[in-house]
């Protein structure tokens, strides 16, 4: 279900929607009180005698790492990226607002994403100000190469090479078994394509943390990331 | 008997209208060496092509066990039995005939391998990836005659299992010496992941004993992270005696279990000397090596220079920039097989891509790693990124670190082995 409205998230940017545009400027912190309410209020706290509801309290998130929080449940995705050094900078909670699953693939936060990058911006100025110094915000990762994964139309319209993919999985297989075990490494057997094409670019960007993952995914061009999710998508155990 | 009469009455069918196809049979693949190299350009090449390739491996183990992770045994995180890996599946889910012996000549005229058993077989691609053997005399007073005294244990299987026997014989109080070899060696982070393991051995079951690495090198891999480790965590313990000090010019003396540095005879109780190395003895005698020891291959398939139907895959092969490891290998492999079956069969070839992630762990919990991605220029296969943990990292990166290494070697095992 989380998967399928993921896809038509995707297929809406397919169609015309304003792709990753980042919101490179904060917004107004008087509306994203109100982007809060409407948006996130229902599982999240913040300001004073905030507490874990279904989600993490989110006073002080600006430069928290992932999954920190005590006595919160977290999905497995994120506690790894917590412990790869993933912490909460304005560029990595854009992108996960914008679309939670191509940031952390399973994240147990059941939200579709927020398209719009006014709103974004609005949302994280309003939580801007439950950070104890935000002069210290980190505003972006120093490896950062572009702000926001490039997840424009025509790449995720990309139809993948399953062959090529065949081949360079090859790349995959010394560490990610086919088979799907997860032993210490995730598996990335039989995901939808749009789900590993988006996550893939987020290494791409180092938006993820993962430094082996970033150098993989860094090499890879964007016919050859169609390639993989392709043949990902399809391969029998 | 019936289908013995129909296999021939075929044969000749076949034989008379396709005369060139049945002059051969389907092309034959040789492979020397079933470790990351060779198990796993055996198993692609078998799985790819269909059954349209005749895929031979020799390799003298029937079980090989890895020395990647070897040192872990060291450490006691490890059962010896969790290193072992046999053929089975290679023969009987990929259909590749399995020859356990040895490879003791090529005849690159004849194109044909020599076994030790006698026989000889036919190739139209050779792949050797025979690892590594020592040079001679590198070490002076040792030689292979003197391993069961100062065992090197650079090679998986008996070596590590009687290192591990004088680690844990070790006197109270005693002393473990490792003589580290020069560049270029098989995986570069080895010699000091082994110090950190025997360090943590020795400090749960014998903390009153000393470590003594003798390196002739002036730096090494990971040095950074494994002296902030040894620092935390094995303080005092551990003595690095480097080129300065007289490392570069030692004697050892295994009827004595002795070490001569610069003119001071040092008594030892465990002594692992790990010489200086080349390319795996087949490599050189096919005629592929050159002076350095290593066998030249271009960049773009890992073909060798000297002989474009012969193959040479991880440590045996100088390539240019990639270090000397399992991960390596196995990465090499997939590049070859892919050009392999492209000129034997027709089917696609791409480019050639590779990569190396090394894993060390320092004690409990305590991964690190080290890592590049590389491609074939002209000249070399070239590093084009690279990585490399942090000093200072929180214990729970380092414990994500070490379990990642574990998916690891269960991820590259079935590479290799199915």
């Amino acid at each position: 279900m989380r998967r399928g409205r993921f896809f038509l998230l995707l297929t809406l940017t397919a169609l015309g929607f304003s792709p990753s545009a980042f919101a490179e400027t904060l917004g107004d912190a008087a509306k994203g009180a109100a982007v809060f309410k409407a948006q996130c209020s229902q599982c999240h706290t913040i300001g004073v005698g905030a507490k874990n509801q279904i989600g993490p309290q989110l006073n002080g998130l600006y430069g928290r790492r992932a999954g920190s929080v005590d006595g919160v449940t977290y999905s497995k995705s994120m506690i790894r990226m917590g412990n790869d050094g993933m912490t909460w900078t304005i560029e990595r909670l854009d992108a996960y607002i914008e679309n939670p699953k191509a940031l952390v693939s399973g994240t147990r936060m059941n939200y579709r994403g927020l398209a719009d990058p006014q709103q974004r911006g609005d949302l994280m100025a309003f939580l801007r100000g439950y950070s104890d110094q935000p002069q210290n915000i980190p505003e972006s990762e120093p490896t950062a190469l572009r702000t926001a994964p490039d997840l424009a139309p025509e790449i995720l319209g990309i139809k993948g090479d399953a062959e090529y993919g065949e081949y360079l999985s090859a790349e995959c297989t010394t560490c990610h078994q086919k088979d799907g075990s997860a032993d210490g490494i995730p598996s990335i057997t039989n995901w939808p394509e749009p789900d590993f094409v988006a996550a893939m670019h987020a290494y791409k960007v180092r938006l993820r943390p993962h430094p082996v993952m970033q150098m993989m995914a860094g090499r890879l061009s964007n016919e050859e990331i169609a390639a993989l999710a392709a043949y990902y998508a399809v391969i029998e155990n | 008997m019936r289908l013995n009469r129909r296999l021939f009455l075929g044969t000749l069918t076949a034989s008379v209208t396709a005369p060139m196809v049945m002059a051969q049979s389907r092309p034959r693949v040789v492979v020397v060496g079933g470790g990351a190299g060779g198990a796993t350009v055996a198993r692609y090449l078998a799985k790819d092509s269909d059954g349209t390739l005749d895929i031979v491996l020799i390799e003298p183990s029937r079980t090989y066990y890895t020395c990647f992770f070897s040192n872990l045994y060291l450490g006691g995180f490890r059962t010896f039995e969790s290193l072992g890996h046999t053929y089975g599946k290679l023969a009987s889910e990929y259909g590749i005939n399995v020859v356990h012996d040895y490879a003791v000549g090529v005849d690159r005229d004849a194109k044909t391998v020599a076994l030790a058993s006698g026989g000889s077989l036919p190739y139209d691609r050779l792949v050797l990836s025979p690892g590594i053997d020592f040079v001679e005399g590198s070490v002076p007073g040792w030689s292979i005659a003197s391993q069961n005294a100062m065992p090197h244990a650079y090679k998986g299987g008996s070596q590590t299992q009687l290192l591990h026997a004088q680690l844990t014989a070790m006197p109270e109080g005693g002393t473990f010496a490792m003589v580290a070899p020069p560049n270029p060696y098989r995986c570069p982070p080895g010699p000091y992941e082994r110090i950190s393991m025997v360090a943590h051995h020795l400090k749960n079951n014998n903390p009153t004993a000393k470590i003594l690495l003798i390196d002739p090198k002036e730096k090494f891999s990971k040095q950074g992270l494994f002296e902030e480790g040894w620092g935390k965590h094995f303080a005092g313990m551990i003595t690095r005696i480097g080129p300065d000090m007289g490392a570069g010019a030692i004697e050892v003396r295994p009827d004595t279990m002795e070490i001569v540095v610069d003119g001071e005879v040092e008594k030892v109780d465990v002594c692992n000397v790990i010489p200086a190395q080349r390319a795996g003895n087949i490599a050189a005698l096919a005629g592929v090596t050159t002076e350095g020891g290593w066998a030249p291959v271009h960049p773009d398939s890992m073909a060798s220079k000297a002989d474009e139907n012969i193959y040479v895959l991880g440590d045996s092969s100088a390539q240019g920039d990639m270090p000397k490891s399992g991960f390596s290998a196995n990465s090499q492999a997939k590049v070859a097989a892919n050009h392999i079956r492209g000129a034997l069969t027709g089917s696609r070839v791409f480019p050639a891509k590779y990569s190396n992630t090394c894993w060390s762990l320092i004690t409990t919990d305590d991964g690190v790693k080290v890592g590049a991605s590389y491609e074939p220029t002209a000249e070399k296969i070239a590093s084009v990124e690279s990585f490399v943990s942090q000093t200072g990292e929180d214990a729970a990166l380092r414990k994500t670190t070490y379990e990642e290494s574990i998916g690891w070697y269960s991820g590259i095992t079935a590479d290799m082995f199915g």
